[in-house]
């Protein structure tokens, strides 16, 4: 099975190792994330006054590119998938906003691809089941936090796959690799996004909620399919350590590399030495690599 | 239809919570016959649930009992309990009805309601009238003082039913009543009029993820609560949460959980909360005296007969602490219910480490109410509530002739109100009877002559 | 604290042009306090968000333009998910941080913005930090 797929800025970036974890670990369940040919940044949030036609211009230029290539839109990045999942809503159900964009963008698109996440692939293509039966490792020893963070889920009128006060994707993902889920409240409150530009104390009170409520509920990692989730939560841990006594830094993986190490992939590419929280020395200690 | 056939002077009430009850004995002692027709195996509703009423803190089962009996007792009132009303025909004068009765398992005329197969029966589970915090046997009356006082068997839970082992209750009845074979029954009444009582139920909290129901042991209803304080509950009136049997020390109280919400849930006020939100704090207080209860509320609403003073009570005597604002969060971490609020008096956000919550949810209409409304020609609204023929002049009247309502199923009502209504409804109904037995004209002859 | 209201200030042009701007209804909010109880930000903010709606329904923008809030507002979505009227508060919370840097300008200068910063933030907070922080 083929399926285009949009890796966006930062896994073309900093997060490589997430978009290469993806796109192996999806060729090991036979299924190719066909990278778009031609893409654009998505915008990286999506524009929320009505009259920002031109920030919805970017977004759907991919949305264009994506329909000469199949029905679906297959999306590693939960910020890119919540934007492009939700200009493809305006151009599928606003006219005025629709005639407006195809005029500036020379297209005539009408939001009919459909936009997936990673995470729906595996729930609806391979399934859980399948999924299971592939795993190579015993991740039984592990226990995971789930993090959902706020632009996979939410606004659910929008994004409504999954129930956003009590979600269950990513644990059933959890489940299916064999690893134990750590459950925990705060599994989609904000991190503290793009605040970090402007207040990091914000930032890292908000992403400290969040990682002393995981390692509570003794988690040995977290996964997110969120680079700017991934960032926060795992770049400021040490500045937290200082802050708050007692505070046990946590790993903070992206769910593809959970998925890669589960499937026995050779993980040497997936830059598991890039995170700034070593996740290295907890999956050795599981004999997970 | 049959004009030459003089019209019945009998009623059917469908439902018999305490406006059914109410309708039933006034139209009853006034010398008509009444058929009641209740869901459930015996009568009394969800008043029979609750604890203590507001806001005189009358003992709730101690003021309904009385009027149970008297309807069980009641020579003109014909009770038909565990049945339900699948069909009606004819018009105001001449109604038919079908009336279904769920095969019971057990013969009531034979059953003297000694217990002894409640006792015995070795099958427990859950009770849903004590909202799922105590058991009940799979042979079970709802309460002790049932009107009637006669059991039914759980098919769905009974091991004879189930895995086709046990039969204990039939061995141990004394007068053989045990009827496993019992089939579902069918009876016509002919009625002059209809009230319709189905009342109301309460709005799936489960919908309302962020406030942690189903998923937070400790986190219950507002009526689970009532159960917790009802010397007959699960806990014989002890407040104890349902995790660990511990005495609550904090508790949260949440009004408007599923109400006043129009894109969430429910968009209308549930008028009821307000009061005995005030009264489950007063009462938790009552019997935990060194707890601290806290109220996140919007508005406080008691516009009825001393129902302000009943507020200012709570705050003042009982020291209950209101806060203005909702509450966005409730979870778990270790043995405390953690909740997220807003106090938006002193614009802050707030954060209760609490030993449980409790939530006032949106009152809406019984389920089956729109089936009601359908086989009735009835119109609901788009919650489901039944549409009175005119909100403000004709509340208990529908836009059928004879066809009468009374209670929450029009809208959330209070306890006073609804038995107000229910006596306008008996009222109704008894301004037709006396129409067709004559009686006006009799009255017009001694008013107008020496009445001796 | 007094405010003076009147129907000059109540009716005034920014409100209309932020209720214009954002789709929102300001008197649709009946001050629940739904928003404010759940804002993961709430704790470092001067004013909560449902004062942010308040001030403005009263005409006060002043008051709620030169607060911290409007900054801290993360668009996580967290109260119009929950608000029981619909009322989409990062939609308005954008509205006032646009406005207000048409007129005063950025908020951040990439500039000044410190070395290690440049180097590490992954390409997504800048571009979303843009898009909040620079008009």
């Amino acid at each position: 099975m083929r399926i285009p797929y949009y890796p966006g800025c930062t896994l073309n970036t900093k997060a490589k190792g997430f978009d290469r974890a993806a796109r192996q670990s999806f060729a090991a369940l036979g299924i190719e994330l066909a990278e778009l040919a031609s893409w654009n940044c998505c915008g990286a949030t999506f524009p929320l006054s009505r009259d920002n036609l031109l920030d919805l211009a970017g977004p759907v230029r991919n949305l264009v590119s994506a329909a000469a290539e199949g029905d679906k839109l297959a999306v590693a990045c939960s910020t890119c998938f919540n934007v492009l999942k939700r200009s493809n809503l305006v151009m599928r159900n606003e006219e005025d906003k629709r005639e407006k964009i195809n005029f500036f963008i020379e297209a005539d698109y009408a939001g009919q691809v459909e936009v997936v996440h990673l995470l729906e692939v595996l729930r609806d293509e391979v399934g859980w089941d399948t999924l299971a039966k592939a795993v190579k490792k015993d991740l039984s020893a592990l226990a995971v936090a789930p993090y959902y963070g706020c632009m996979f889920l939410r606004p659910p009128r929008e994004m409504g796959f999954d129930n956003h006060e009590n979600p269950q994707i990513l644990e059933n993902f959890i489940r299916a690799l064999g690893a134990q889920v750590a459950d925990y409240p705060h599994r989609a409150e904000c991190c503290g996004n793009y605040i970090a530009a402007f207040d990091l104390d914000t930032t890292q009170e908000m992403s400290y909620l969040i990682l002393a409520s995981a390692r509570k509920a003794s988690a040995d990692l977290i996964v997110t399919s969120c680079p700017l989730c991934q960032f926060n939560l795992d770049r400021w841990q040490q500045d937290l350590a200082m802050k708050h006594g007692g505070f046990r830094p946590i790993p903070v993986l992206y769910d593809s590399q959970l998925l890669a190490i589960a499937l026995g992939l050779d993980v040497t590419p997936f830059d598991l030495d890039r995170h700034y929280v070593d996740p290295r020395p907890v999956l050795a200690e599981k004999g997970l690599i | 239809m049959s004009e030459d056939k003089a019209p019945i002077t009998r009623v059917l009430i469908i439902g018999a919570g305490i406006a059914g009850i109410q309708a039933a004995l006034d139209i009853a002692n006034s010398g008509y016959e009444v058929v009641l027709v209740e869901r459930e195996p015996s009568i009394g509703g969800r008043m029979l649930q609750l604890s203590e009423t507001f806001p005189t803190l009358d003992c709730a089962q101690c003021i309904l009992t009385p009027r149970t009996v008297e309807a069980g007792h009641h020579e003109r009132i014909r009770l038909m309990t565990f049945s339900e009303v699948t069909g009606i025909t004819g018009d105001i004068g001449h109604f038919t009805a079908t009336v279904q009765r769920k095969p019971a398992s057990v013969n009531w005329d034979v059953c003297t309601g000694c217990g002894l197969c409640q006792e015995k029966c070795p099958t427990k589970v859950t009770s849903p009238f004590d909202r799922g915090m105590g058991k009940r046997k799979a042979i079970y009356t709802l309460s002790p003082q049932a009107v009637p006082n006669k059991p039914v068997i759980d098919r769905e839970a009974c091991t004879w039913f189930t895995r086709g082992k046990c039969r204990l209750c039939e061995k141990v009845c004394p007068v053989h009543a045990i009827d496993y074979e019992q089939q579902a029954s069918t009876t016509q009444v002919e009625v002059g009029a209809v009230i319709i009582a189905t009342g109301y139920t309460l709005y799936g909290l489960e919908n309302l993820g962020e406030y942690g129901y189903g998923q937070v042991p400790d986190v219950v209803d507002g009526l689970a609560f009532e159960r917790l304080l009802s010397a007959s509950g699960p806990t014989a009136g002890k407040v104890r949460r349902p995790s660990d049997g511990k005495e609550p020390k904090q508790v949260v109280f949440i009004q408007c959980a599923g109400s006043r919400a129009p894109e969430t849930a429910m968009p209308y006020c549930s008028k009821i909360c307000c009061m005995y939100t005030a009264k489950h704090a007063m009462l938790y207080k009552h019997r935990v005296h060194d707890g601290t209860a806290y109220i996140f509320y919007i508005d406080v609403r008691a516009a009825g007969k001393r129902y302000e003073e009943f507020y200012h009570r709570a705050t003042e005597e009982d020291r209950v602490l209101y806060v203005r604002g909702k509450v966005a969060r409730v979870f778990r971490e270790g043995d405390q219910v953690v909740v997220w609020g807003s106090d938006t008096l002193s614009g802050a956000s707030v954060e209760i480490a609490a030993d449980m919550v409790v939530l006032a949810p949106a009152m809406i209409p019984h389920p089956e109410t729109l089936r009601l409304a359908e086989m009735f020609g009835i119109p609901a609204n788009e919650y489901g509530f039944l549409l009175p023929a005119e909100d403000n002049i004709l509340p208990v009247e529908t836009v059928r002739p004879g066809v009468f309502v009374a209670g929450a199923v029009t809208s959330p009502k209070d306890i006073p109100e609804t038995v107000a209504q229910a006596s306008a409804a008996a009222a109704k109904v008894l301004a037709l009877f006396a129409q067709w037995s004559g009686v006006p004209e009799a009255m017009g002859i001694s008013v107008g002559a020496d009445a001796s | 604290m007094r405010i003076r209201l009147s129907a000059a200030k109540v009716h005034n042009d920014f409100i209309r042009k932020v209720e214009e701007m954002s789709g929102q209804d300001l008197l649709k909010c009946y001050q629940c306090g739904e928003c404010s109880a759940g804002c993961p930000a709430a704790f470092a903010m001067d004013l909560l968000p449902n004062q942010v709606i308040r001030l403005l329904q009263l005409g006060e923008y002043d008051t709620v333009l030169q607060s911290k809030t409007i900054w801290l507002c993360a668009a996580c979505q967290q109260c119009y998910t929950r608000c029981p009227k619909g009322v989409d508060l990062s939609r308005i919370m954008e509205v006032l941080r646009d406005l207000l840097m048409l007129e005063q300008g950025d908020k951040i200068v990439i500039e000044k913005l410190p070395a290690e910063t440049l180097a590490e933030f992954p390409q997504q907070a800048f571009i979303s930090g843009f898009r909040k922080y620079t008009a």
